[in-house]
């Protein structure tokens, strides 16, 4: 006879606020098994734990439901403090009663009602729980890094500091990301590549990182701690062994005028370059779309130029297969470059550019070597708007979410303005200024009071060029809405920040959630921020949301903690909730009659073929195996098989079919 | 599909030349536009200032009328008569309770069946229109959208609200050039036309100064409200500018129809306060 | 039938209409109480059998509710549970039970309010 012991939490007052947790306790006691039912204003608090034990010993039981929060909050909670009082941790169920009662419904008989349906399905449940054993299995203490941008950076280097060896995979020919674009980073103004290429240097010779660049990941498949990547790591079209990096074959290649990505369309590249002069690795790539050679099938200079015989224009992807143990997700964010707002202009006025692309014009790197000047015909610009929220913020014309680094950016981009043209006046438009953060309030209020930087709150209804000049319609919502036209030199839109083209893909790769805008999606809003759905892959930076240097940094850092806490480990404890084949004595030895129908459904090829043989050798039978180690647990053979043989443990068809009936105030009926 | 036409106030009056041009086309392309039966008046724009369940009874007795008449869709040249017929007929039928209140108030049943189509709408889906271009309209223009034909954009879902690009495709279909300009979508004044002409003349004028400053020889209208202002209230605009204007405007439908070569009367082109003449530089100056 | 008030069982999986559950809970939307989950790990596991045992059990819908196609936290648990569902309708018919008694659908991690709106649809 079942002893199961209901545990009702009224978690302060999120739950008994709608639900009436006493009368939960009494009708959850008169369910049949029911051997104890009590409430507890927080059941995972110390005390509570203590609670849940002490009846566990003192009355024997067999099970526990506990009714409070989602089992994705708190079912390894109580689980542990189960086994610790010497119960078996998968007889202990969690009845959702917050997320998916008392914090839905209001305050009311029904919610209560339905309270009670949700604690007698998961007694039904627990009364056909079985005790089940955890799987061991090992871990590939390797980690891939997927994104070189200053996440993948950071969190590679950390990961290899703590001993462990890191695959770093970059799309890119060269690893920095989006930061070794950036001029200056606020809110101190240091220079973007001065701090960022030594730590390119050191991930290049570090003996724990093997560096993929104009990679991309192809396929992942596994779980936690054993997974297998295979990499494609594009051609290069060079040996990268023999070249040196002299550069020669990037001056002497005739196709120059390919716009470079590196400067945000602003500067020009050769078909066969290095995107930056500090890349990492400085090899260069040959840009296939626009070599001569592969369009028409001569020229060859750069071969003919190099000193080392390196280049290999026959040279093809090759792929690369790895085990790893965990994956970082670094893959960062882009900004939008199509117009939201194509009464801006973008892509019309040349002198209408991005965040990105006056970063470069800032940048000493850049195309105009950090003078500032503008795109279209060089000039100084003596008047310059900057619009912040182009995109941002606005659900009927862009994306409804803040894209957060654009008030900061915005801010530097005219103090930097100011810095090197002292005579012009930069104006901003804007929304709100959010400068949460370590000195960026008073950055922002440097950029207004000591640069003198004209902040007009408002947005900007359309740009439009009049006698060569930009002319900025806008409102000043302080000055009782006043329109105004300002005349500009050169607008700066501050673009939203976007998921990096190709993330849905990759995320489907991996099988990681995402949110309706394309970023990953966090396991936990707020308690596990660098952890994805998905055991045993992380998320670093801008990939999550568009964050700023300091938070990417820390993310990846957490997410390298994350990678060494699950590397410390020499085998993982894997949940038992997996798939299983049924077994009996002979001569039926299993009801599986062997249609391989199991086979077809899995995902994993976690089912396999077991024959069965009598003493004498001879085959009885042949029938379906899971092998532990592959399954994940999804149940679509349970599903599938015919002769109901095939079963999976903690979602069985008892449990199932118990609560269902119970559910629907059946159960005691039936069972 | 059986079209049919809602002329509403304007078109019988100060813009009858839009009508006549309008009936004009559609006759020399062959399709019929019988008129709404027993219309009435669309509220704009005092209803919808005044009265909600007013502002979308007027035009959901408009549109019932239409569909008992077996109407599969509405031509509604006017810019406003377009917008409050549009807007009615999308709260509507986003609000079934709504719906059947404002039935039974005007004693018709309204369904939705009717779909509600402006003029750049009508005439971009004529095909073939390119061959009935017997006189090229080689003309450089401006095409001014207004307020109300492309706005609110989840309501009329027509073109893009700022920077719309379908009347310049049509105009390219006839060979004039239509120019990128800055104020396709800006205020006219409309409204303020008899109220507030020192705001008419002030908006209306900054849109002939930018039409003008790019070179345009005309400027197209789909609006009787846009013509009044810019044709109309020309003396206004000249008064506070400073300085003369003699760029023409001219309904979509009356340069449809130089375009196809119909004779400028039946367009009623001599009605315009503003003489529709062009400047040398293309051709000979002279009276259409 | 103004005070009908149907029972509602929605077959969930763990990874993306579950957690989409927590997250309407989280944001404090309103459904029908009405409507109780019945968590899997997957829609791939739902034998169809237990919808028409809900129905002999006395539940006036079902919603059976998963990852997006794609997304599927087991790559294809959601194609075969589509498939199925295609092959279960047939059955349905048979029986005389309306199939818009059964909603097939699947919601995002984040997609919860449109599951709301569906279940303020039913009830």
């Amino acid at each position: 006879m079942a002893r199961i012991g209901v545990f009702i939490c009224h978690c302060g007052e999120n739950i008994s606020a709608t639900v009436d947790v006493g009368k939960v306790a009494e009708a959850a006691a008169r369910i049949p098994g029911v051997a104890h039912s009590v409430d507890y204003k927080y059941m995972c608090s110390d005390p509570g734990q203590q609670m849940v034990q002490n009846a566990i010993r003192e009355k024997n039981l067999t099970g526990v439901v506990v009714a409070a929060c989602s089992p994705r909050m708190h079912e390894p909670t109580f689980r542990r403090a189960c086994a610790a009082a010497g119960l078996n941790p998968f007889l202990c169920e969690m009845a959702n009663i917050r997320e998916h009662c008392s914090w839905v419904h209001e305050k009311g008989d029904a919610t209560t009602e339905k309270a009670i349906d949700i604690v007698r399905t998961l007694v039904a449940k627990v009364k056909k729980n079985k005790a089940l054993q955890p799987i061991k299995v090992p871990v590939t203490k390797v980690a891939m890094v997927i994104g070189g941008g200053i996440a993948g950076i950071q969190a590679s280097l950390d990961i290899a500091n703590a001993g462990h060896r890191v695959i770093l995979v970059e799309r890119e020919p060269s690893i920095g990301g989006h930061m070794s674009q950036l001029s200056e980073t606020f809110p101190t103004l240091d220079c973007s590549q001065c701090i960022l290429t030594p730590r390119m240097v050191e991930v290049a010779q570090h003996a724990n990182i093997t560096l993929h660049t104009y990679s991309e990941l192809e396929s992942l498949e596994g779980f936690i701690g054993n997974f297998k990547a295979r990499i494609r790591k594009k051609a290069r079209s060079l040996d990268e062994k023999l070249c040196t990096g002299c550069g020669l074959c990037a001056q002497k290649c005739p196709t120059r005028r390919i716009a470079s990505e590196f400067d945000a369309g602003l500067g020009l590249r050769p078909a066969i370059y290095v995107p930056f002069p500090q890349a990492v690795p400085n090899k260069p790539v040959i840009d296939r779309e626009h070599c001569t050679y592969y369009l028409k099938g001569k020229c060859r200079l750069c071969e003919k130029v190099c000193p080392t015989q390196a280049i290999r224009f026959d040279q093809e992807d090759e792929i690369v297969e790895v085990d790893v143990g965990a994956v970082v997700l670094a893959t960062g964010f882009d900004i939008k470059h199509s117009d939201f707002f194509p009464e801006y202009g973008y892509g019309k006025h040349k002198d209408v550019i991005d965040g990105l692309q006056f970063e470069r014009l800032a940048s000493a790197s850049g195309p105009t070597l950090g003078e500032m000047r503008r795109p279209s015909d060089g000039k100084v610009p003596e008047t310059v708007v900057f619009v912040a929220c182009a995109g941002s913020r606005d659900p009927a014309k862009g994306i409804e979410y803040c894209s957060k680094i654009c008030c900061m950016y915005t801010a530097k981009h005219a103090m930097l303005y100011k810095h090197k043209v002292h005579h012009g006046k930069p104006y901003v438009f804007y929304m709100d200024i959010r400068a949460g953060g370590k000195m960026y309030e008073e950055f922002v209020r440097r950029a207004m009071e000591e640069d003198g930087v004209q902040y007009v709150r408002g947005r900007v209804s359309r740009i439009f060029e009049r006698n060569g000049k930009l002319v900025v319609k806008g409102a000043d919502t302080l000055l009782g809405a006043r329109p105004m036209e300002i005349e500009a030199d050169m607008v700066v839109l501050a673009t939203a920040g976007v998921a990096q083209a190709g993330a849905e893909e990759l995320a489907q790769k991996l099988h990681v959630s995402y949110d309706a805008h394309k970023f990953y999606a966090e396991a936990h809003p707020k308690l596990r921020p660098v952890e994805t759905n998905t055991a045993g892959i992380f998320l670093a930076g801008a990939c999550q949301a568009p964050k700023d240097i300091p938070e990417s940094v820390a993310q990846a850092s957490g997410a390298a903690a994350k990678v060494a806490a699950l590397f410390s480990q020499a085998e993982l404890v894997r949940e038992p909730l997996i798939a299983v084949v049924d077994r009996q004595a002979p001569p039926l030895y299993s009801s599986c009659v062997g249609c391989f129908l199991c086979q077809s459904a899995c995902p994993y090829q976690a089912i396999e073929k077991e024959e069965i043989r009598g003493r004498d050798g001879q085959l009885l039978k042949t029938v379906a195996k899971v092998n532990p180690g592959l399954c994940q647990g999804c149940g679509t053979c349970v599903a599938f098989c015919r002769t109901k043989s095939i079963d999976i443990q903690g979602f069985s068809h008892e449990q199932v079919h118990a609560e269902v009936l119970a559910l629907l105030n059946r159960g005691d009926r039936d069972a | 599909m059986k079209t049919g036409f809602y002329p509403g106030c304007s078109m019988k009056g100060s813009a009858r030349e839009y009508s006549e041009s309008l009936l004009a086309v559609a006759a020399a392309l062959g399709r019929d536009l019988p008129e709404v039966p027993d219309w009435n008046c669309c509220g704009a724009t005092a209803a919808h200032n005044l009265d909600p369940d007013l502002a979308l009874a007027l035009p959901a007795r408009i549109l019932a009328a239409a569909e008992k008449e077996g109407m599969d869709e509405v031509l509604v040249p006017c810019a406003a008569c377009y917008s409050r017929l549009s807007v009615t007929r999308h709260e509507l039928l986003a609000d079934e309770a709504l719906r059947r209140r404002i039935s039974g108030l005007v004693e018709a049943d309204f369904r939705g069946s009717a779909r509600v189509l402006n003029i750049i709408e009508w005439l971009a889906a004529i095909p073939g229109l390119e061959g009935m271009v017997k006189a090229p309209f080689a003309r450089r223009v401006a095409c001014y959208y207004g307020c109300l034909l492309v706005r609110p954009a989840g309501v009329v879902n027509f073109d893009r609200p700022e920077e719309p690009q379908s009347m310049d495709l049509l105009m390219k279909k006839i060979g004039a050039e239509p120019l990128d300009w800055a104020f396709k979508t800006e205020c006219c004044g409309a409204g303020f036309s008899v109220s507030r002409t020192d705001l008419v003349a002030k908006l209306s004028g900054l849109i002939l100064e930018d039409a003008v400053a790019r070179g345009a020889e005309a400027v197209i209208v789909a609006c009787p409200m846009c013509h009044l202002n810019l044709d109309m209230r020309r003396p206004n605009i000249e008064r506070r500018a400073g300085k003369k204007y003699h760029i023409p405007v001219i309904y979509i439908t009356q340069a449809l129809g130089l375009a196809m070569g119909l004779p400028a009367k039946k367009l009623g082109l001599q009605r315009h306060k503003v003489a529709v003449k062009f400047p040398a530089a293309n051709s000979a100056a002279k009276d259409i | 039938m103004p005070d009908f008030e149907p029972k509602i069982v929605a077959f969930v999986c763990n990874w993306c209409t579950y957690a989409g559950a927590d997250l309407t809970g989280t944001s404090r939307m309103k459904y029908s109480p009405q409507v109780s989950i019945i968590r899997f790990p997957c829609t791939g596991r739902i034998d169809f059998m237990l919808l028409l045992k809900a129905f002999a059990s006395g539940a006036d819908g079902i919603i059976v509710s998963g990852c997006h196609p794609n997304d599927c936290h087991y790559s294809s648990g959601n194609f075969h549970a589509r498939r199925r569902w295609i092959i279960f309708r047939g059955l349905l018919d048979f029986l005389g039970i309306d199939v818009r008694r059964v909603q097939f659908s699947w919601y995002g991690r984040w997609g919860r309010s449109r599951a709301t709106s569906a279940c303020a649809a039913w009830a």
